[in-house]
């Protein structure tokens, strides 16, 4: 479980640039519960998974993952129970070393590093099995370095060793956006498996409300650093991009003028 | 030509600089931290052996506090750039020039003769070799023994962190990864290794001295890049095999270039010819890639 109460925090405090990014964030994520985050450019979503992450540090309120309180806490410290895959297929992975060494970074997540031989015999079945998964012939590659992959087989490595280690959370931060249609398609379809398989707790943020409602068993929209609505059960079946729309309009008196969201 | 005892002279110290370049490859290279201690550290471990040495230490403990000294060097260097966020380049800049000030408080005095005391090469002059033999057979072992060390350590799952952390530090620490951390040990490791080179230099010359740490990373680079350009450093064991050539090749060259009389070149050429040299290795591997490409196409 994963709970995040009153959270505030402000870029750029005391200039002409300052920009209160969170303004009392509070969410509570229950086990094994898969939340699609919402919200137009600059509602804080980016900036909230950064600090649920550990990225920044927040000015005030509270970061609680399984009982233990990590606000303070920086990334490194909270990788044992935070798992991430990033927006940028390049982000997630080093692509100077190769793809058995960069699972093997993934599969010590959190965890003492010593002066064994990181790549252990013992780790292979475990990385054939899982890369061939994703059936794209990879379990054969473990040698190449991660560079010569794509970016949609890149991210699909990325998740798969976000995934390699347990986690409290599994933080997605719009990890299909920069990939061509077809691709993305694939990686939400391997992100579904992967968390339905492992009963995985999720927060995945996405530009796109049709996306946000066809996938995972809950829905929260952030504007202006709050959550307004959050929606899950049976409120949330049925329900399309349009009513998404009414519901927020009629939350805060506004209308979306955010064209990314209604196309997306 | 060269001749015998000017081949294994360059040899002997292209060897040593064979330890910068590793030093250098670590921080270049593996944390992309551009680290200039190495022109402090160098002279730093000289100094420290020396003085250990003519207070009747042994060479080899005397070489062991050497390689700690820079170790210490370089972990206040990346000290300042973690923790108090001083950009990584002045950092060690600060450090260097603080290590000159150091290193005369080390000695005592601007230089200190080692000619008549016993250093780690001492004992090798008894086996029979050709006295310009004696150091190139040693450094050839101590090369190889840190080839080995640095090679597991860099396949180690500490090692892959380090690489992770020079590579992408954002991927590293949502590893688990505390990259500051990885940081301080590679540049200590890095300048640990320019430490031993230094130590080893002044055993090897027959004296420590405070200016001798001037353009050793120049060298280094030098040696680094040059190497590169010969072997391709596509692999941990060939980045290594690159800085140990790529040290001897361009110490070769530079015999080569000041005892070929037809060139006329004379020792205060030295530093135009390295900035030649430096300039051809960066150059020439793209005029490769860009000739080959022409081949090919003609071909297609």
């Amino acid at each position: 479980m994963i709970s995040a109460s009153d959270l505030r925090l402000t870029f750029g405090k005391g200039t002409p640039l300052e920009n209160p990014a969170l303004r009392g964030m509070s969410l509570t994520v229950n086990q094994g519960e898969f939340v699609t985050v919402i919200g137009s450019n600059g509602a804080g979503k980016s900036t909230f998974l950064n600090a649920l992450a550990g990225e920044v540090l927040v000015d005030s309120g509270e970061i609680i993952v399984d009982n233990t309180d990590v606000t303070k806490l920086p990334t490194h410290k909270r990788a044992n129970r935070v798992a991430r895959v990033f927006q940028d297929p390049l982000a997630g992975t080093c692509e100077g070393l190769s793809i058995e060494e960069n699972l093997a970074l993934a599969i010590k997540r959190g965890q003492r590093r010593g002066l064994t031989t990181a790549v252990k015999k013992q780790y292979m079945e475990k990385f054939r099995e899982s890369l061939s998964s994703l059936k794209l012939g990879l379990e054969n590659r473990l040698g190449d370095k991660m560079g010569l992959l794509s970016g949609g087989q890149r991210q699909a490595v990325s998740l798969l060793m976000a995934s390699l280690t347990p986690s409290s959370i599994l933080l997605l931060d719009e990890h299909t956006a920069a990939l061509d249609p077809k691709t993305a398609a694939f990686v939400l379809e391997l992100t579904q498996k992967i968390i339905e398989e492992q009963k995985l707790t999720a927060l995945m943020v996405t530009h796109s409300m049709k996306q946000a409602l066809e996938v995972g068993s809950r829905t929260v929209m952030l504007h202006q650093g709050q959550v307004v609505f959050d929606i899950a059960g049976q409120e949330r079946e049925g329900l399309e991009v349009k009513d998404l729309l009414g519901l927020f309009e009629k939350q805060r008196g506004l209308s979306v003028d955010d064209d990314s969201l209604l196309l997306g | 030509m060269l001749s015998e005892i000017a081949f294994y002279g360059a040899v002997e110290t292209g060897l040593i600089y064979g330890l910068v370049a590793f030093g250098i490859y670590i921080s270049f290279r593996v944390l992309d931290f551009p680290d200039l201690t190495v022109d402090g550290s160098f002279p730093l471990g000289a100094a420290v052996a020396a003085i250990l040495i003519i207070n009747g230490w042994n060479p080899w403990i005397a070489t062991g506090a050497a390689v700690l000294a820079g170790m210490a060097a370089g972990a206040v260097t990346a000290i300042l750039n973690v923790k108090l966020n001083i950009l990584n380049l002045l950092a060690s800049i600060l450090t260097m020039i603080a290590l000159y000030s150091v290193n005369l408080r080390v000695m005592g005095r601007p230089n200190v003769a080692l000619l008549t005391e016993d250093t780690v090469l001492t004992p090798w002059y008894d086996l029979g070799l050709a006295y310009h033999q004696v150091p190139v057979v040693l450094f050839i072992l101590v090369v190889i023994v840190a080839f080995i060390l640095l090679w597991r350590f860099m396949k180690s799952e500490t090692g892959l962190a380090m690489r992770a952390t020079g590579a992408n530090a954002r991927m590293a620490r949502a590893q688990g990864i505390a990259t500051g951390g990885m940081i301080i040990l590679g540049v200590a490791l890095s300048n640990g290794l320019v430490g031993l080179a230094g130590a080893l230099f002044a055993q090897s010359q027959g004296a420590a001295d405070v200016t001798m740490g001037v353009g050793v990373i120049v060298i280094g680079l030098a040696s680094l890049i040059g190497g590169e350009a010969v072997i391709t450093p596509s692999s941990v064991v060939r980045a290594l095999l690159a800085c140990v050539f790529g040290a001897i090749i361009y110490r070769l060259a530079i015999a080569f270039a000041l005892n070929a009389d037809v060139l006329g070149l004379q020792a205060q050429d030295l530093n135009l010819i390295t900035a030649v040299l430096v300039t051809l290795a960066i150059v020439l591997p793209g005029v490769r890639t860009s000739v080959m490409g022409k081949l090919s196409r003609k071909k297609a």
